[in-house]
């Protein structure tokens, strides 16, 4: 009987352990009921809003075909007080983690455009493989290695904002992109547009081509996050003000097969379905799959500028666009790090451009030669070496 | 007398569970109304089920394979990596990941008999060493492509006479299942379900108990390994393909009435578990439930199933649907299905 009741209490742990392994899961179960469509999202913001709808429009300043070089609406500071002349830079990057394709392509095309500077004499990089508190310690070794400046691109919001201050407060120059920080001491601070953007992009589309009173499924990859939960929130508000029906909001975990079961479900549940919008392309072409398994025509889409999607695309030649969160943002820091360096202006807030790859361009993207994971926005292909890193 | 179905102990609850669980879906999707809707069902529950039969053979035998979850994920990456989109390498990159299956199974069971490491703690070092290797070599980020030709057993279909379009995968899992089945009702797979429940018995007697725990890794490896073929082929490259499938496996297992610890179970009931979990998935997804309550379904399954096992033969007797006679004094009977 004791070792009956030492295995219930061994297979409660374990089951214990399958679920907090799980965390995406259980965060989805806070916020993740298919009737919130209906309802604004706490994430939205109408200034924010209203001002990246707006810089989709702007012109930016800034080299033509340079896209990393070009900035929107831009404040410029003055940087005199960092300049060092002479050239023989120690640049230092903590880096939040490479555990995803996106930040793969991204890291390479920063390394890449390291190498196209002679003036940078080290690169230091430390990986902070997605934690918190390992990005922390980094940013205070990093402090003490006589960098020049500091590119520091956040894991997350709230937590790192105490350990960017106190580098900023070494007196070297602090450059901070992709995810932000809550607070102003960063010399520079490099996104593209963002999530409302982004969101809006997917989500226009849809509302442009897929027929009023037709149904649109919307797939997520996990709630909480941000930049994703602004994605949803443009997407929302803009399904709201339409005649479309969102007939389901669904969380992906970004998994390939679970996205592939819950499309095909979904296709049984409701019929057919007119639209998918997602918050992220990675798995896009497994939601097109599931239409051509299930034996029906693949609908609008949205998806993102990775090279499996955008062969899918022109091979089947969908209906779909593809909103991009370009990887060439990879590319800025190390530019603004060598202007700062130089004692030349930058924005306070350096807003790039965010192409969306449309149907009339989408041959210009596809590259049959990379991986089916590349990201097409990575601004590398002029860069001396390419492909070969990106492989 | 009157003619009882041959059932090992523990299988008709879960068959009555799955046939509710069918017409739940039946009622609730006008997809089911025809078998192609039930086939689509066993496709996608079919990598599951094969390594729900893997993970029977562990547990019955009396131990814990953790480590298939992260082995899946590294065959579907191996083998993105090396096929790299080109149809000629297809059929020696299968036989590679089942080698490599087979080869991941081999060291679990080596460590768990030679060196008495509990199999608990072996496939969760391995597990660990799996993503992380995994980890090391991609970089979080999978490189390569599947070819047509090896996708084609997790999402193509072939044409079977009177029954029209069958999916690959579905006939695999038929194979596994029929072959599963008659090794349990053989020799060596009843001494398998005796290791698990006296060993010491085993070892007495003559049985080669190493050995079978071994053939146990060695099973659940290789059946990893075709799970990994089929849901590499179904969804295509993920790093993340394999993520909990371990925790859903030995649900599902659960689910089938087999013992944890081992002894008692039939491996029928362990591949109903786990097309009973799959069924019961769907059936959410149609009813529209959230699909984060997916972590909290499993783990209410688990122990409940195991609590009710635990609660003895006396709860059992007085649950039972058919009255049946026997000696409860007498030691589980190696079940077969």
């Amino acid at each position: 009987m004791t070792k009956r009741w030492a295995l219930v209490v061994a297979a409660g742990v374990l089951a214990l352990a399958g679920c907090s392994s799980d965390l995406p899961d259980d965060q989805a179960s806070a916020g993740g009921s298919p009737s919130s469509d209906a309802t604004k999202s706490k994430f939205f913001d109408q200034t924010e809003y209203d001002r990246q709808l707006k810089f989709r429009s702007a012109t930016p300043q800034g080299p033509d075909g340079k896209p990393w070089e070009q900035m929107l609406e831009p404040e410029m500071v003055d940087t005199a007080k960092f300049a060092k002349p002479g050239g023989k830079y120690t640049l230092c990057f903590s880096n939040a983690a490479v555990n995803n394709p996106w930040r793969q392509v991204g890291f390479k095309t920063m390394q890449q455009e390291v190498k196209l500077h002679p003036e940078i004499t080290t690169f230091t990089v430390l990986d902070a493989e997605a934690k918190d508190d390992k990005q922390i310690s980094d940013i205070q070794s990093l402090s003490g290695k006589n960098c020049s400046a500091i590119i520091i691109s956040p894991n997350t919001t709230a937590t790192l904002t105490p350990a960017v201050e106190q580098a900023c407060q070494t007196g070297v120059p602090v450059i901070v992109f992709d995810r932000g920080v809550n607070t102003s001491c960063p010399v520079t601070f490099i996104h593209p547009i963002g999530g409302f953007a982004f969101g809006a992009d997917g989500a226009e589309f849809l509302k442009e081509k897929v027929k009023p009173g037709g149904k649109v499924l919307a797939l997520r990859i996990l709630p909480g996050v941000d930049v994703l939960e602004q994605r949803w929130a443009a997407a929302n508000e803009i399904f709201t003000g339409s005649e479309l029906k969102v007939v389901g909001v669904e969380f992906t975990d970004g998994d390939a097969a679970k996205t592939k079961s819950i499309v095909a479900d979904y296709i049984q549940r409701e019929g057919r379905i007119d639209g998918v919008w997602m918050d992220a392309g990675a798995t896009a072409v497994a939601a097109a799959e599931a239409f051509q398994d299930a034996g029906v025509d693949v609908p609008a889409i949205v998806g993102e500028d990775q090279q499996d999607f955008l062969r899918l695309w022109v091979d089947e030649n969908l209906t779909a666009v593809a909103p991009t969160y370009p990887t060439y943002q990879w590319r800025t820091p190390i530019i603004a790090a060598l202007k700062i360096l130089k004692g030349e202006q930058v924005p306070k807030e350096w807003v790039l451009p965010q192409p969306r790859i449309t149907d009339d361009k989408v041959k210009d993207y596809v590259k049959q030669d990379m991986p089916p994971l590349h990201y097409a926005m990575c601004g590398c292909e002029g860069m001396p070496g390419y492909p070969v890193p990106w492989k | 007398m009157t003619w009882r179905p041959r059932l090992a102990e523990g299988t008709a609850p879960v068959l009555v569970v799955l046939l509710l669980l069918l017409i739940g879906l039946a009622v609730a999707g006008p997809a089911y109304d025809e078998p192609s809707g039930y086939l689509a069902l066993l496709k996608r529950a079919a990598p599951l089920m094969i390594l729900a039969i893997g993970q029977y053979f562990v547990i019955v035998s009396g131990g814990f394979d953790l480590s298939v979850g992260a082995l899946v994920t590294a065959g579907v990456v191996i083998a993105a990596r090396l096929i790299n989109g080109s149809e000629s390498a297809t059929a020696r990159v299968i036989l590679l990941v089942l080698a490599f299956g087979l080869l991941v199974g081999l060291v679990n069971g080596l460590i768990t008999t030679k060196l008495l490491v509990p199999s608990f703690i072996v496939t969760l070092g391995m597990l660990l060493v799996l993503d992380g290797a995994i980890f090391l070599w991609t970089g979080g980020a999978p490189r390569g492509a599947l070819s047509a030709g090896f996708r084609t057993f997790g999402r193509g279909a072939v044409d079977v006479p009177a029954l029209g379009e069958v999916p690959w995968s579905v006939l695999i899992l038929l194979g596994i299942l029929l072959a599963a089945a008659l090794f349990m009702r053989g020799g060596t797979g009843r001494a398998l379900v005796a290791v698990g429940d006296n060993e010491a018995a085993v070892r007495l007697s003559g049985g080669q108990v190493d050995r079978l725990r071994l053939l146990a890794f060695v099973l659940s490896g290789l059946l990893a390994a075709v799970a990994a073929i089929l849901l590499g082929g179904f969804a295509g490259v993920s790093a993340q393909v394999g993520d909990g499938l371990e925790f859903r496996a030995i649900t599902a297992v659960v689910l089938g009435g087999v013992l944890l610890g081992g002894g008692r179970g039939s491996v029928v009931a362990a591949a109903a578990g786990a097309l009973s979990l799959e069924a019961l998935f769907t059936l959410l997804n149609l009813l529209g439930v959230s699909g984060a309550l997916e972590s909290a379904v499993q783990g209410v399954i688990i122990i409940a199933a195991v609590a009710y096992a635990s609660l003895g033969n006396g709860v059992r007797q007085r649950l039972r649907w058919w009255p049946q006679q026997r000696d409860s004094a007498r030691p589980a009977q190696p079940a077969a299905s």
